[in-house]
């Protein structure tokens, strides 16, 4: 099946006084339709910043300077201004962190609803206001039909995440960019909303890449899982393989120090040391100062991702031409 | 809504209730009436006639009261100066000050929140750059400065505009107005430009800095993810938003450039309350001044409750009341 998003070897980069910092390197993945991509990693680690390049709203001055993003087939990284905009909501949706933030507070939900649809599909406003009331219900707002008038403030903040959940589909995009989705919400209410997202997005075929810090919301919810450090992707495979047996030596650590329920991986238990700043990436392997399996190689050459068995890790250690192989532990968990 | 307003209002009393306080104080304690009204030669009788005509005789509150009373009819006695009552003289003038202040008002509105959004949107380009450099200088000039050098270019070198005066007005009823003659509008644009620059730049810097802020908010990024082009993200999202801290500002402003106008229309000998006001402190005219006074202060209060009512209209999270009503 052709995937429905196909990220090749990216790069954004951010140009400062100080000289020009790499925020993403060599970035590439793919979702095939309806599949879901969860992508882990420590704070820092490029993750929101892989998802604001996809839908074409990196801050500036951050930009794309190399590789390429194509959705269905076609290279939208490149794409003027005017047409990037009618991708998006059309064809990508977004759903941000912070649903207390995300709303507009001047305007009713259904005004919100209104106004999206009726910038990507030829609707009557009141064909809008219908589906508008449909969507709310869709996404479990009681008494939708009179809550279509409401304002964000009139709502909780996990019912407000519900209608931006149904602003981020009401277009009926095919793939959605989940960033941290429930990670703003209390934890009774983010098993609901993760419940949810992974129901509509298997009813319309919505495909997904879902960031979070909750190895509990990938284990349930994501078909596979691609993990970031230092802007590279070092591991990526089939979740089962990637959460419980892990080949990178920095996924390894991550999945050894998850942390209980939700709380951000901000300092790796079994491994020493802090991800490097963007103006101090190593060269080589980024990971190297903090690996136990370090050797002479990973220093000087950047590994790309490599076969291992089940997944695909940036690791010297699964070159087979390399003078160190993975010990047995790694290869099997 | 109605017991909304309500409640505004009465918030207003206290505050028209201590203006006229100071007010009915510079009668009793600034000057005294008598001798003004008197002159040189008069009688103990005619003295005391007056002392209990002008109801001075009487204890403190009981004057402060009959102060009132008949400032809420809008009689404040004659003037001392002109022998006129002050209604009649500030009734005269009012039309003068407000069709200057009005101008004045929508120039610094429409220019300020227009060239606000701009420098806001396109921050780096040249014109932007240009107007935050001419607006510094705008907040630094006096406006007599500025209306001096309006009328040394405009009127003096160029020719173009009147240097004083309200040029030919039209009587409708009791309001004379300058909007229906050529020479009376032409006689409006340097004083309101002048009265209206110092919040224009004012406006615009607000507007600015509120647009920067609202712009990298979470929920303008959101509307872009959805995909709403440039018009309505700027317009119907970021400028609305910006709308709440901008109508305070510009209503404290508005009541400011009312204040304002004494220096502007003293400039330009614009016939209007100000220039009234000038004359009368010179001449230590208490009841006029003491009307202006109060007139300015309601000024003042009304405008706080216009502003109070476009909050509501603007921002539904202040419509508390319905929501509860609602049941959330
Ligand atoms: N405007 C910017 N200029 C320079 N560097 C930036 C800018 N914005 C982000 N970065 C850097 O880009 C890197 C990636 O940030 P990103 O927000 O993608 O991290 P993340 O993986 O989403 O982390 P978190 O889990 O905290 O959300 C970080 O090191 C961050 O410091
Ligand atoms: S390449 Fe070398 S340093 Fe990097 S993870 Fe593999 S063993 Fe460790
Ligand atoms: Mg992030």
């Amino acid at each position: 099946m052709a995937p429905i998003l196909d990220v090749r070897d990216l790069r954004v980069e951010f140009p400062t006084r100080r000289g020009t910092l790499t925020a993403l390197d060599g970035v590439s993945f793919a979702i095939e339709p309806g599949e879901v991509l969860g992508v882990v990693g420590e704070s820092g680690a490029g993750k929101s910043m892989t998802g604001a390049a996809i839908i074409g709203l990196l801050e500036p001055p951050g930009r794309i300077a190399g590789g390429q993003i194509l959705l269905n087939g076609r290279r939208i990284d490149n794409l003027p201004h005017e047409q990037m905009r009618r991708i998006r909501g059309r064809e990508i949706g977004a759903i941000f962190q912070d649903p207390l933030t995300t709303l507009n507070p001047l305007y009713t939900v259904g005004d919100q609803l209104i106004e999206t649809m009726q910038t990507h599909l030829d609707l009557s406003g009141g064909e809008a206001r219908q589906r508008a009331i449909g969507w709310l219900e869709m996404v479990g707002i009681p008494a939708a039909a009179q809550r279509v008038d409401s304002y964000p403030h009139e709502f909780s903040g996990g019912m407000r995440q519900r209608v931006v959940i149904a602003l981020a589909l009401c277009a009926e995009p095919k793939l959605v960019v989940a960033d941290e989705p429930t990670t703003a919400l209390d934890v009774s209410i983010q098993a609901q909303i993760i419940a949810l997202l992974k129901r509509l997005a298997r009813e319309k075929g919505t495909a997904m890449m879902l960031v979070t810090h909750d190895m509990g919301v990938i284990a349930e919810t994501a078909d596979r899982v691609a993990v970031m450090y230092a802007g590279r992707i070092a591991e990526i495979g089939p979740v089962r393989e990637v959460v419980k047996d892990p080949r990178h030596p920095y996924s390894t650590g991550l999945m050894a120090s998850i942390p209980p329920l939700d709380r951000r991986v901000e300092h790796l238990a079994q491994i020493d040391g802090a991800m490097p700043r963007l103006s101090a990436i190593p060269p080589g392997c980024a990971f190297n100062p903090r690996c136990p399996h370090v050797f002479d190689r990973c220093r000087v050459e950047r590994p790309e991702l490599l076969e291992t068995g089940a997944t695909r890790a940036a690791c010297w250690l699964y070159d087979p031409a390399s003078e160190k192989q993975a010990p047995e532990a790694l290869r099997h968990g | 809504m109605f017991a909304f307003i309500v409640s505004r209002v009465l918030q207003a009393v206290p505050v028209m209730l201590a203006v006229a306080l100071i007010s009915f104080a510079m009668f009793a304690y600034v000057g005294d009436p008598v001798a003004i009204m008197l002159g040189q030669d008069f009688t103990e009788a005619q003295r005391a006639a007056l002392v209990s005509d002008l109801g001075l005789d009487q204890p403190f509150f009981v004057q402060f009261l009959r102060f009132i009373g008949n400032a809420a009819q809008g009689e404040f006695g004659l003037s001392y100066r002109l022998s006129r009552p002050v209604a009649e003289l500030i009734g005269e003038r009012a039309p003068a000050t407000l069709e200057l202040a009005f101008c004045a008002a929508i120039i610094a509105l429409v220019a300020g929140v227009a060239m606000g959004v701009y420098t806001g949107l396109y921050r780096n380009s040249w014109l932007s750059r240009l107007l935050l450099t001419v607006s510094l200088i705008g907040v630094s000039l006096p406006p007599f400065l500025v209306g001096i050098l309006l009328i040394l270019v405009f009127s003096v070198w160029l020719g173009w505009l009147p240097s004083f005066g309200r040029g030919e007005v039209v009587q409708l009823g009791w309001w004379s107005t300058g909007f229906l003659t050529w020479s009376g509008i032409k006689a409006l644009i340097l004083p309101s430009v002048t009265l209206g620059l110092f919040q224009l730049t004012l406006i615009m810097r607000l507007v600015r800095a509120e647009m920067l802020e609202v712009l990298r908010t979470d929920y303008i990024k959101f509307a872009r993810a959805r995909g709403l082009g440039n018009r309505a993200v700027h317009f119907g999202h970021a400028l609305r938003n910006t709308l709440v801290p901008v109508i305070t500002i510009a209503g404290l402003q508005l009541g400011g450039i009312i204040a304002f106008a004494i220096v502007t229309e003293t400039v330009f000998q614009w016939p209007g309350m100000g220039l009234l006001f000038i004359q009368s402190v010179s001449a230590a005219d208490i009841p006029v001044m003491a009307a202006y006074l109060v007139l300015i202060a309601l000024v003042f209060v009304t405008i706080n409750l216009v502003v109070d009512l476009l909050y509501y209209a603007v921002d539904p999270r202040l419509r508390i009341g319905r929501a509860v009503a609602r049941g959330r």
